[in-house]
């Protein structure tokens, strides 16, 4: 059976609380399945001998009170676990953004943004399966089968013997029978996720296939792969509905087994009608928990796996940040290497690197060489895995990590437009600037005439749902944000790669305006870029050459 | 109901092995609730202490019935996943060949990228069909009815309130459950891409957030979109067990009122004593019948809304045909658009308007123009994917729609951003192009395309496997593959559309002086937007900024 990951329950308060409420429910449930099948069985009983319907309308109107309380209850359930479900996973994915947000912003690489994002959203799906129907279920699973065999046991300790015999081995199979299913149903779904992606390849490749006459031969194609995967997938699931079988076979035959030893002994006389008749009732109730769970244990499995990666990921390490305070000063990068994690190789291999305030450094080199990396490096939003870079004589690792942003001006390759106005988009640095503040600017990034012809001028909503602009106006907008910002350093990661010649034109100019009095370091592929630097360095398989002085 | 009816027809279940399918289910949901009801009766029948051997056929049953339900449901499951995996591949096969004379010109779904996804989990979502749509319904009609049936023989009043509950059970419960988890299940769908969205912006521009100190502004702003859907979830919550409480409380009271019945029967001499709990535990377990119709009725819209887009598209007829009596085409033509206007929809905007362009045997063609002015559209009026509103396409100097599809495809040779590599062998991705090419001949193309050497470092070399969208390849090793693809066809007539894009300068120079290299006699239109490879054609056709 699958334990909670402890780092779940230490985190949150509200699955504790939850594991606390489902105990108390599952004691309750316990205890009208008990006083069902004795209320039950003593109105058969009664009416056995002859009893009216008048002597036994008491018992009748219990049993109802009973029936209302129990579903209640299994209701009760439901609305806790859902509860608690959203507490958790509100709880994760505000730990996770703080992580990504004020830890480690630029740790860890693109493709896992998406990541992060799928699991904090839709992953919850598989959580909250977990919270809302896995966890109770193994309370349920723990406590009313032992109150089960309790009662039993009172009543008939022959009985309880047959239910101890048959009861052991439900568990024994289902770990068995879990362990085996588990992989067996992990072969099984990706059996039908390779089939369902050899459909996607296909449709999505229509265009090609039909540009080279190819459209026609696949149809029969999809038939003969979809008849492999369904015979090879019927095999596995032979053995993987096997195990389930087997588990409904102990079921079945304890019902079975109970049924025919208390009957014999009830022939016999061993027992009376009542007791018999309640245990009978009791018996399917001592394995339906049990059944219920292993029927959760798909969603349990996702949920875990979901839980383990959000925790992997919002428990980042960083180091603790400096409180030196930031002034600038001539940045050396000493010996600076970095790999990123779960990579194999170093991005940057002992970078050496100097630059002087008031001067513009050009970055040049392949893609993939570690130019954006070293950019990130110096605003901060990683280590060097070994090396360092000083500002002055401070290690910038020891600088106050806010104050030293304070002084900068970054613009990443592609930059982000967050929803709101575009006068918003240009004030991120300076959320109190004006308006003036804002066209100005704007007129330096060389945007101010594409923004006034917006419908809405500088009040036009950009980002997701918002207007689109063209990559050549995003840069722009993020120049004009550099501009606004006017610090004293200002980092460019390629403003003009792909752009047309007239939107690079343009950047470029922008950038003409923003060196002055000012230390700039850009990343540059184009040469009109690169070229009216003050000096241009190569970045080469990790490491930093002097190439030529312009 | 009509939805239904043609989804089966198009899924192409066959009957027996539908009926046989819903048999099995409908003895293992039987044999569950027999097993209780003769427990039940063995009791029962046991407390009159009658010799043990007038007990003995009821024993053989019970132990009959344990034996049997188990091995019933293992045979149930077994056959209703065969069913739907079979149906499956049938409707797959069968969309297939609807949308291939469809795309991508007629077909949404290539020109919005991710409805091709859409259509791949719309036609997944049908193998539910049975599980959902056919085998809930069936067992419990068929298996409830003979539970109402035997209480009816026993006790008639009985079977009414129990025909009741079941009714309750079975339609009222699952449809309200079902009301309520749409309605619950579409507001909390529109919170949830609220707080998807706001985190995929944030964690996409943390760097710039942290870079200019808004961090604390961002998080709050997640936080309060994370505090509505807490608050909804919270509401949610009193929902989502409503169903299945309500399904234990209707089958809980249909207990009590079947036993009052039952004990004033035998109260008034009309029921043996022995079927008073006989009966009450019939009628308990009957409701294992009805139990799954809740989450069948949940999630059954759903399946129905994909197939009702699936049909949709297969209903579609193609614009698009061959000529009845259609003319040769001629080796190494000049094809040119004249005046061309199209568009993709009788009431969409016009993509190319007046549009006239001539590639003679041997020219070497740029079309040059900012992204959105209908580039990509040239070369599928060239493909006849899509046919022009106005004016016409030529090969070899005839219209376009007077030759066969087949020819006019033979003659180009695309080679673009778009093109498809399929997640497969790098063997199998060349010779799409052309099936009977031998290994020298693929060699020969990779060669052409500066990519042998590369090939042939590779411990697998030609059987290497190239991944989802060729994920396992570099950006320009993918690029040099699909213009060997297309190098190794053979056409007369290359089409590139974007070959450079996403590769840096130095590459992208390098790639396209490969090509038009290896291109030799071909002609070559290149439909770029960068000025890579402007310097190496005869003629360039700038297309202006709409």
């Amino acid at each position: 059976m699958r334990a909670l990951d402890p780092r779940l329950v230490q985190r949150a308060r509200a699955v504790r609380a939850l594991l606390v409420v489902d105990a108390v429910l599952a004691v309750v449930v316990a205890l009208l399945v008990l006083a069902q099948a004795v209320l039950l069985a003593g109105v058969a009983a009664r009416s056995f001998g002859g009893a009216s319907l008048g002597e036994v309308a008491p018992s009748l109107v219990l049993l109802a009170i009973v029936v209302v309380v129990r579903a209640a209850a299994a209701w009760g359930f439901e609305v806790a676990g859902r509860t608690a479900a959203a507490a958790v996973v509100s709880r994760l994915r505000l730990d996770l953004v703080d992580a990504r947000l004020r830890r480690t912003p630029a740790a860890l690489d693109g493709t896992q943004t998406a990541e992060v994002t799928t699991a904090a959203v839709t992953g919850v799906d598989a959580l909250e399966a977990t919270f809302a129907r896995y966890l109770p279920q193994l309370v349920l699973a723990v406590v009313v089968p032992l109150a089960v065999l309790a009662i039993v046991l009172s009543i008939d300790p022959v009985a309880a013997g047959v239910m101890l015999l048959t009861l052991p081995l439900v568990p024994v199979f289902m770990w068995l029978v879990g362990r085996h299913t588990e992989r067996r149903a992990r072969e099984r779904w990706q059996a039908l996720a390779l089939l369902s992606n050899h459909f996607l390849d296909v449709v999505r490749g229509l265009p090609t296939l039909r540009a080279f006459n190819r459209g026609g031969v696949q149809a029969g194609r999809i038939a003969e792969v979809s008849d492999e995967y369904r015979r090879t997938t019927m095999g596995t699931l032979r053995l993987a509905f096997l195990s389930g079988a087997i588990l409904e076979l102990a079921a079945t035959l304890g019902i079975a087994l109970v049924a025919v030893v208390v009957g014999v002994r009830l022939a016999e006389g061993g027992i009376g009608f009542e007791a018999a008749l309640t245990v009978l009732v009791l018996t399917p109730e001592l394995y339906l928990p049990l059944r219920n769970l292993a029927a959760q244990w798909h969603a349990s499995a996702d949920g875990a796996a979901v839980a383990e990666r959000m925790l992997d990921l919002a428990d980042v390490p960083f180091a603790a940040p400096g409180s030196r305070p930031a002034r600038l000063a001539p940045i050396a990068f000493e010996q600076v290497s970095f790999r990123y994690r779960a990579r194999p190789v170093d991005v940057l291999q002992g970078v050496d690197l100097v630059v002087e305030p008031g001067e513009t450094v050009a970055l040049v080199g392949p893609s993939g060489a570690g130019k954006s990396t070293l950019l990130s490096l110096l605003m901060l939003f990683s280590e060097p895995t070994s090396g360092r870079i000083l500002v002055g004589d401070d290690d910038l690792a020891d600088v106050d990590p806010r104050a030293w942003r304070r002084l900068t001006a970054y613009v990443p390759q592609r930059p982000t437009l967050f929803r709101g106005t575009v006068a918003d988009n240009i004030r991120l640095g300076v959320p109190d600037a004006g308006e003036g503040e804002v066209r100005l600017a704007a007129a330096l990034a060389g945007v101010d005439d594409v923004l006034d012809a917006l419908p809405h001028g500088y009040r036009t909503v950009l980002g997701e749902g918002g207007r689109t602009v063209s990559t050549g106006e995003r840069r722009r907008i993020a120049l004009a944000r550099a501009f606004l910002r006017d610090a004293p350093l200002v980092l460019l990661d390629e403003p003009t790669a792909d752009l047309d010649p007239e939107s690079a034109a343009a950047v470029a100019a922008a950038v003409e305006t923003l060196r002055e009095g000012r230390t700039v370091l850009l990343v540059a592929h184009r040469p009109e870029l690169a070229e009216r630097a003050d000096r241009i360095v190569r970045i080469d398989r990790g490491r930093a050459v002097e190439e030529a002085v312009a | 109901m009509t939805t239904i009816r043609r989804l089966l027809a198009l899924s192409g279940m066959s009957q027996s092995r539908v009926l046989l399918s819903l048999a099995l289910a409908a003895l293992a949901v039987g044999f569950g609730i027999a097993l209780m009801a003769t427990a039940g009766y063995l009791i029962s029948r046991a407390a009159e202490h009658p010799p043990i051997l007038a007990l003995t056929t009821t024993i053989v049953v019970v132990r009959f019935l344990a034996l049997a339900r188990p091995l019933a449901r293992y045979l149930d499951r077994l056959a209703s996943h065969d069913l739907a995996l079979r149906a499956l591949g049938r409707i797959r096969a069968t969309v297939y060949r609807r949308i291939e004379p469809l795309a991508p010109g007629e077909l949404d779904a290539f020109r919005r990228g991710e409805l091709v996804n859409r259509l791949v989990a719309d036609v997944d979502a049908l193998q539910g069909l049975y599980l959902r749509g056919i085998g809930p319904p069936g067992i419990a009609v068929v298996v409830g009815s003979a539970c109402v049936a035997v209480t009816a023989l026993l006790l008639p009043q009985a079977a009414v309130v129990l025909a009741l509950g079941l009714a309750l059970a079975g339609i009222a419960v699952p449809l309200l459950g079902a009301r309520l988890a749409r309605h619950v299940g579409r507001r909390r769908a529109a919170a949830r891409g609220e707080v998807a969205a706001e985190l995929s912006e944030v964690l996409r521009g943390a760097p710039e957030l942290a870079a200019y100190g808004r961090e604390d502004d961002a998080f709050a702003r997640i936080a309060a979109a994370d505090r509505q859907l807490r608050r909804l979830g919270r509401r949610d919550a009193l929902v989502s067990g409503l169903a299945e409480a309500a399904l234990a409380l209707v089958a809980g009271l249909t207990l009590v009122a079947v036993l009052a019945l039952a004990v004033a029967a035998h109260d008034a001499g009309t029921l043996d004593r022995v079927l008073v709990a006989t009966l009450a535990l019939l009628a308990f377990s009957s409701f294992d019948a009805v139990a799954p119709l809740s989450a069948a009725a949940r999630e059954l819209p759903g399946t129905l809304a994909s197939g009702g887009r699936v049909l949709d598209l297969v209903d579609r007829e193609p614009s698009i045909a061959d000529p009845p009596n259609p003319v040769a085409v001629t080796s190494a033509p000049t094809v040119a658009l004249e005046n061309v206007t199209a568009r993709y929809g009788p009431d969409e905007p016009a993509v190319l308007e007046g549009m006239s362009l001539q590639l003679e045997p041997g020219r070497r063609v740029a079309l040059v123009g900012p992204s959105g002015t209908g580039k990509t559209t040239v070369t599928n009026l060239f493909l006849r994917f899509l046919d022009p509103a106005r004016g016409r396409v030529t090969i070899g100097g005839r219209d376009a729609r007077a030759l066969r599809q087949e020819d006019v495809r033979r003659t180009f040779a695309l080679a673009g951003q778009e093109a498809h590599v399929f997640a497969s062998s790098i063997r199998e991705n060349l010779k799409l192009a052309r099936p009977e090419a031998t290994d020298d001949e693929l060699l020969d193309a990779l060669r052409r395309a500066r990519l042998a050497d590369w090939v042939e470092s590779l411990p697998d070399g030609l059987d290497t496997l190239v991944g989802e969208e060729g994920g396992q390849l570099s950006g320009g090793e993918r690029q040099r593959l699909v213009v060997a693809r297309a190098l190794l066809a053979d056409a007369s007539v290359l089409l590139l559309d974007e070959p450079t894009a996403h590769l840096d300068p130095e590459t992208a120079q390098a790639l396209v002086a490969d090509v038009f290299e290896a291109a030799g006699n071909r002609s070559v239109l290149l439909i770029t937007h960068r000025p890579e490879g402007l310097d190496l054609v005869d003629e360039i056709v700038s297309l202006p900024a709409r």
